[in-house]
C-alpha cells in the first residue's frame, strides 16, 4: 500500500513538473525573464555578479527593439548560451527577423552572444574602433572565459562589426516605422562606446556609459567619461536602459550623478596623492573610501578603477 | 649579446606556447624548472632560492588591472663598491615572454628600492633574481592572481598613447643633498607588443616598444633597464638614490624603432 502511494505521488509529481515545463517552454524561459521597458522595447536585466558558469555570464543588460519590419538586438549576452536564450525570448514576442545586432562595446558580457544570431544574417553594428579592440583582446578573453563560463561558453565566437559608426557621424537604422540613432563617443568607459536611441519612445540604451547600482568599471578615459556623462545626463529622454542595473524613466539622472560623484572623488583624491609623490598602492588603499557602501561589487573593481585612473592622471 | 640571445630564446618559447593547442588554458605545469635553464644555463642550479635576507619583492596578491600591475624590488643590504647587486632579472613565468626586464644597477645606488609596472596575462609566479658583482644568483618570488573579468592587458586608449608618444617626466620631491630621495621616470609610449591590431590598415601593428631606460646622475649611471614586452604602456621606473652633490638627473629612453627620448632635472 505504502509503495503504491509512493509511486503514485511520484507519478503525480513528475506529471506536474512536465506540465509546468511544457507550459513555460511555450511562453518563455523562466530562468531568463524579459522585462518590458516601453512599447516594443524589452530587456533582460543582468545580475550584479561576476560572470560564472552558474549565471552563464548573464551579468549585463541585453535586449531588443521591435519595429514593423524587423528587430534590433542591443548587446547579445555574456555567453553563446545567453545569446540563444535572448533569441528564444525574441521569438516569443515576434515573428519578425533580427536585422541588426548592435554591440555597445567589446566587453564579454555584451558581445559573447553574437554567434547565436548568425543564422539571422543580421548586420553587426559597432563603433569604428570596435574591431581593433576585439582583435587586441580576443585571445585573452577566450582563454579566461573558457574557464570562467565552462559549458555556457561553448559556441561563443568573436564576431566583429560589419557596419561601423564614427564619432560625430551618428547612423540611423530603420526597423520599419521605427528609427534608431546610433551614436559613437570619444574614449569614455572604453575607447569605442556607442549608445542607441529609439526616436519613437525617446528611450536611450547607454551600454556601459551608465552603471546603476553596480560599481562602474573604467576601461577607457576618466576625464573623457566624466565629460560624456555631463552631456548624457541633460538629454531629454523618457526611458533609459543602462548597461547594468535597473532601466527607468526617473532614476537614470541620479544614476549619472552617482557615477559622476564616484569618479570625481577618485580624481580629486588621486591628484593629491600624485602631487605628494604617492604610489598606486597607497592610492588604492586610501582613495574613495566614502564610496564603499554606495556600490555593489565595490571590493572587486574599486582598486582596479583607482589603478587605471592613477596612470591617466599622471599625464594631466 | 647575452640579452639578444635571451630575448630570442624567449620569443621562441612564447611562440611555442601560442601555437600549442593547450595554450588556451592556463599552464598547469610549472614553467620555472624549464625557464631557469633557458635563462641561466649552467648557473641555473646555483640560484639560491628564497633569498629573503637580501631581497624583497612586493606585488599585489591580485592583478587589479591586468595592464598595470605595480611591482617593487627592495634590497636589504646596501650597495657598496665591494659587494653590490649588478643585475636584477625580472621574470613573469606565465606571460607570453617571461623574461620581462633586466635592471643593471650601480654600486652608487645605496639601497635598492625600485618600482615598475608590468602587464600580467594570467595567474603566475613573478620572480626576481639578483646577480651580485661576484656572479652569485639570489632569488625571491611572489604569486600573483589574475584580475577578474574584462580586464585585459591591452591598452585602454591607443590613440591617446600614440599622441603623447615620447613625452617624459622626471618627478620627485624637493631633494636635499646627501639624503635619499625618491624619483620617478615615466615615458609615454604605447609599448605595442605586436599583438595589437590597426583598424585603418587591417593589420597587426608591428612591435613598437621601449627597449632601454637609462638613468644617470652627473653622467654616472644609476640604473639601466633592458625592458621586455611585459612592461606596461607608459613605462615607469620609480627609485631611490642619494645625490651626494648638486647635479643633473637624466633619463634616456630608446625604443625598438631606434627613437630616442630624453629628459633631465637639475638638483641644487
Ligand atoms: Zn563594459
Amino acid at each position: 500500500m505504502h509503495r503504491i502511494l509512493l509511486s503514485l505521488s511520484a507519478l503525480l509529481l513528475s506529471l506536474l513538473i512536465t506540465s509546468c515545463n511544457s507550459e513555460s517552454n511555450d511562453e518563455s524561459n523562466n530562468n531568463y525573464p524579459i522585462k518590458k521597458v516601453t512599447e516594443g522595447i524589452y530587456y533582460h536585466q543582468g545580475v550584479h555578479q561576476d560572470p560564472s558558469e552558474q549565471n552563464i555570464g548573464a551579468v549585463a543588460n541585453v535586449g531588443f527593439i521591435i519595429g514593423e519590419r524587423c528587430v534590433a538586438v542591443i548587446d547579445s549576452g555574456g555567453s553563446y548560451l545567453e545569446g540563444t536564450y535572448l533569441r528564444q525570448a525574441i521569438k516569443v514576442k515576434t515573428d519578425l527577423p533580427v536585422c541588426y545586432v548592435i554591440n555597445t562595446h567589446v566587453h564579454p558580457d555584451h558581445i559573447f552572444g553574437n554567434a547565436a544570431f548568425k543564422e539571422d544574417s543580421p548586420e553587426f553594428v559597432g563603433h569604428e574602433k570596435l574591431p581593433a579592440a576585439m582583435a587586441a583582446r580576443q585571445d585573452f578573453f577566450a582563454r579566461v572565459f573558457k574557464e570562467t563560463l565552462g559549458a555556457a561558453y561553448e559556441g561563443t565566437e568573436f564576431i566583429s562589426a560589419t557596419r561601423t559608426v564614427s564619432v560625430d557621424k551618428p547612423v540611423t537604422l530603420n526597423l520599419g516605422n521605427r528609427l534608431l540613432t546610433v551614436t559613437a563617443y570619444t574614449t569614455s568607459h572604453t575607447d569605442h562606446d556607442i549608445t542607441v536611441l529609439d526616436n519613437k519612445t525617446k528611450t536611450l540604451w547607454t551600454g556601459d556609459l551608465l552603471f546603476m547600482e553596480r560599481i562602474p568599471v573604467l576601461d577607457g578615459s576618466l576625464s573623457g567619461w566624466l565629460s560624456t556623462m555631463e552631456q548624457l545626463k541633460t538629454l531629454d529622454l523618457n526611458y533609459v536602459v543602462p548597461g547594468h542595473g535597473t532601466a527607468s524613466s526617473d532614476l537614470w539622472q541620479q544614476g549619472f550623478e552617482n557615477q559622476i560623484r564616484y569618479f570625481t572623488t577618485l580624481r580629486d583624491e588621486i591628484r593629491v596623492i600624485i602631487n605628494d609623490m604617492g604610489t598606486i598602492d597607497e592610492a588604492s588603499q586610501q582613495v574613495g573610501i566614502t564610496e564603499q557602501n554606495s556600490w555593489e561589487l565595490f571590493p572587486q573593481y574599486h582598486r582596479r578603477n583607482v589603478t587605471a585612473s592613477f596612470v591617466q592622471l599622471e599625464w594631466e | 649579446m647575452f640579452n639578444r640571445i635571451i630575448s630570442l630564446l624567449a620569443a621562441c618559447l612564447a611562440l611555442a606556447f601560442i601555437t600549442a593547442p593547450a595554450s588556451a588554458a592556463t599552464p598547469t605545469e610549472p614553467l620555472w624548472p624549464t625557464l631557469k635553464y633557458l635563462y641561466f644555463g649552467d648557473k641555473a642550479d646555483s640560484i639560491r632560492e628564497d633569498a629573503t635576507d637580501l631581497l624583497v619583492l612586493e606585488a599585489p596578491k591580485r592583478a587589479e588591472d591586468a595592464a598595470i600591475v605595480p611591482m617593487t624590488i627592495k634590497s636589504l643590504v646596501p650597495q657598496t663598491a665591494d659587494k653590490y647587486i649588478k643585475n636584477i632579472h625580472f621574470i613573469i613565468d606565465n606571460n607570453p615572454e617571461p623574461y620581462s626586464a633586466n635592471f643593471h644597477l650601480s654600486a652608487d645606488l645605496g639601497l635598492v628600492d625600485i618600482t615598475t609596472r608590468m602587464r600580467i596575462d594570467q595567474y603566475t609566479y613573478v620572480r626576481v633574481i639578483a646577480e651580485m658583482n661576484d656572479g652569485s644568483l639570489h632569488m625571491v618570488s611572489r604569486f600573483v592572481k589574475a584580475s577578474g573579468g574584462c580586464s585585459a592587458p591591452a591598452g585602454k586608449d591607443a590613440a591617446a598613447a600614440l599622441a603623447r608618444l615620447g613625452k617624459m617626466q622626471i618627478r620627485m620631491r624637493t631633494p636635499t643633498i646627501g639624503e635619499p630621495v625618491t624619483a620617478q621616470v615615466i615615458v609615454s609610449h604605447p609599448n605595442y607588443n605586436g599583438l595589437q591590431y590597426d583598424q585603418e590598415t587591417r593589420r597587426y601593428i608591428r612591435e613598437h616598444r621601449v627597449t632601454n631606460i637609462a638613468i644617470s646622475y652627473n653622467d654616472k649611471p644609476l640604473i639601466s633597464v633592458d625592458t621586455g614586452i611585459s612592461v606596461s604602456e607608459d613605462p615607469s621606473i620609480r627609485f631611490t638614490f642619494t645625490p651626494t652633490e648638486a647635479g643633473v638627473l637624466k633619463a634616456d629612453v630608446k625604443d625598438s624603432k631606434d627613437q630616442h627620448f630624453t629628459q633631465q632635472k637639475e638638483i641644487m
